[in-house]
């Protein structure tokens, strides 16, 4: 594993994360990542055969309920804390999605 | 620690009427005027909110009287959901944010009777070591302010510490609770993963973070627990395992207690005041009657990376829900042509700072495809290894004792530079996490500039009894808790 990961990679890693990197940034996160993963790359040495992986360690997951409506958020409540909303007709307001 | 900063003292004082609950909250609120600057453990003082709240319980005292917190100020960690109250985890994307509801554990606390006081500074969204990925600034430390608590939960060890508060609460994905804790001089803990709800907990890692509080005293810790554990139907992780009478445990016993400690793993990295410190601490366990086991965690030495390459996938997930398009910040439109994507990626690159960027780039990079299987999934794969040996452990022995940090605290800006040194420090802490065990951090000693050192103990899954009376047996035969830094003025 080289020390640098690309610009090109570091670019569509970001635009997977919506996020606009500027070119520092973008500089100083090749390398900042690719030290990290050289780092990990320990890992990468270990024997795993036949291990499951572990994704949680909660005991038990009380995932189901009984089927009734319960009380939520209003909708003045679920828009108070919108960058731009229409509160007159329940809707959060973003630019325009198609052409 | 002050005279009258245990819950215990509090609460008989407030029981006895020689103490009103606006008198305790009015102290409080006056020693953080006078102090909170330049230590910043607060990102927001709710003063009305609080003293309103004090002399409601003050107006009814038959009401309150048995209530476990009644009347005891408490801050929380800018990441809890506070109805009505800014909730921020430190970030400009929320730095405006409002919650329309309370965390479970804020519910809890005050049906309880405590008083919150305000709202505590901690890295973004608590992905830090330090407090200085805060967007408001580094909080400080009262033993050295050139240095700093600890982090993520910094502010609300700072709060404890600096006596602002008696006790306060924080998360804790990979040792933000128990660091700041050792580093300040403080008891913290960390409960077992599904112990306390996280529901209105702004979540990081969803597997690993937990809730927890900050004490001067693992009894008062346990009082705190006591109130916060427990079974949620708003959070399907919490778990149904019954709540144990947590003060019940602190007899002093330790008899016979058996306690492991993984000396291997203290062979590199730490400091030697550190070493020493821990050395002693084990050796006041053995001396108290617990029996001191040599054991062998072989895979811990890979928990750091094995952490960061399932927290940062979590966090990148998480965090993707930071948009700009329901709350928090959104970025000035560029034009009537602005997209909809460029209005995401734009108020993401202005409202989120150089660490989590660096988190979330990070994360999103070991889910991508061709990578998945080489980081993340082996990652879950050493995660099972790490478990096990924890698991072997615990067949032999009831907790396994560490320092919680191999260094004393460090000066602000030190490591800011290097992102993985950060991260190296936080050798002692993530494989509790990982595993999902409860582990907690108590005072042990002092550098000789007057620096705090932490013992943790990590249990068996739901022993926080177990903990807890080991840290309490200690806490007797010890005077660290009691020390408190001399502040500015």
């Amino acid at each position: 594993m080289p020390d640098d990961i690309s610009r090109e990679r570091v670019e569509a890693i970001a635009a997977l994360a919506n996020l606009e990197l500027d070119p520092a940034e973008a500089e100083l996160f090749a390398r900042q990542l690719g030290a990290f993963l050289a780092y990990a790359d320990s890992v990468q040495q270990i024997d795993t055969t036949g291990i499951p992986p572990t994704t949680h360690v909660a005991t038990t997951h009380v995932a189901e309920r009984e089927d009734v409506s319960r009380p939520s958020l209003t909708t003045a409540d679920a828009l108070a804390n919108a960058p731009d909303a229409a509160p007159e007709a329940g809707l959060f307001r973003v630019p325009r999605v198609i052409g | 620690m002050t005279p009258d900063s245990s819950i215990s003292d509090l609460r008989r004082a407030i029981d006895a009427g020689e103490r009103t609950a606006v008198d305790v909250c009015r102290a409080a609120l006056d020693r953080i005027g006078q102090h909170d600057s330049p230590l910043h453990a607060f990102n927001r003082v709710t003063s009305e909110r609080a003293l309103a709240r004090a002399a409601q319980i003050d107006s009814d005292r038959a009401r309150w009287r048995g209530a476990p917190l009644a009347g005891i100020p408490v801050a929380l960690k800018d990441n809890l959901c506070t109805r009505g109250v800014h909730t921020t985890a430190s970030s400009r994307i929320l730095e405006h944010f409002v919650p329309p509801y309370n965390a479970t554990v804020v519910d809890r606390l005050e049906a309880a009777g405590a008083v919150v006081v305000g709202k505590t500074n901690c890295d973004e969204f608590a992905m830090g070591s330090s407090t200085e990925h805060s967007a408001f600034g580094p909080s400080r430390n009262p033993w050295d302010p050139d240095r700093t608590p600890g982090g993520s939960s910094g502010g609300s060890a700072v709060a404890v510490a600096a006596g602002f508060t008696p006790i306060a609460l924080g998360s804790d994905t990979g040792g933000s609770i128990r660091q700041p804790a050792a580093l300040c001089g403080i008891v913290g803990l960390k409960p077992t993963y599904g112990r306390v709800s996280r529901y209105g907990l702004l979540a990081f890692a969803s597997s690993l973070d937990q809730i927890g509080p900050f004490a001067h005293t693992a009894r008062d810790a346990a009082i705190v627990l006591q109130v916060l554990a427990g079974a949620d139907p708003m959070d399907a992780t919490s778990a149904p395992e019954p709540v144990p009478d947590y003060a019940a445990a602190l007899t002093g016993d330790i008899n016979g207690m058996r306690i492991g400690v993984p000396w291997h793993l203290l062979e590199q990295g730490v400091d030697a005041e550190v070493h020493a410190a821990f050395a002693a601490a084990v050796a006041t366990l053995a001396a108290r009657g617990a029996t001191i086991v040599d054991v062998e965690l072989a895979q811990a030495r890979h928990a750091i990376p094995v952490y960061y390459l399932v927290a940062t996938a979590e966090a990148s997930s998480n965090l993707a829900r930071y948009d700009g398009a329901r709350y928090g910040y959104r970025a000035p439109a560029s034009g009537a042509a602005d997209t909809l994507q460029a209005m995401y990626r734009r108020s993401r690159a202005d409202g989120f700072g150089p660490e989590v960027k660096r988190r979330i780039m990070l994360g999103t990079y070991v889910l991508s495809a061709g990578y998945y299987d080489a980081y993340y999934l082996k990652a879950q794969q050493v995660r099972t290894m790490i478990l096990r040996d924890y698991e072997e452990a615990f067949v032999r022995v009831d907790a396994v004792a560490m320092p919680t940090s191999p260094t004393p605290a460090f000066r602000i800006g030190e490591r800011a530079d290097d992102p993985l040194q950060m991260y190296l420090a936080d050798i002692f802490t993530v494989s509790a996490n990982l595993c999902g065990l409860p582990a907690v951090s108590v005072p042990c000693g002092f550098t000789a500039t007057r620096l705090p050192i932490g013992l943790q103990l990590v249990g068996r899954r739901f022993d926080e009894a177990g903990l807890l009376r080991i840290a309490d047996a200690y806490e007797r035969d010890t005077g660290w808790w009691r020390e408190e830094p001399e502040l500015g003025t």
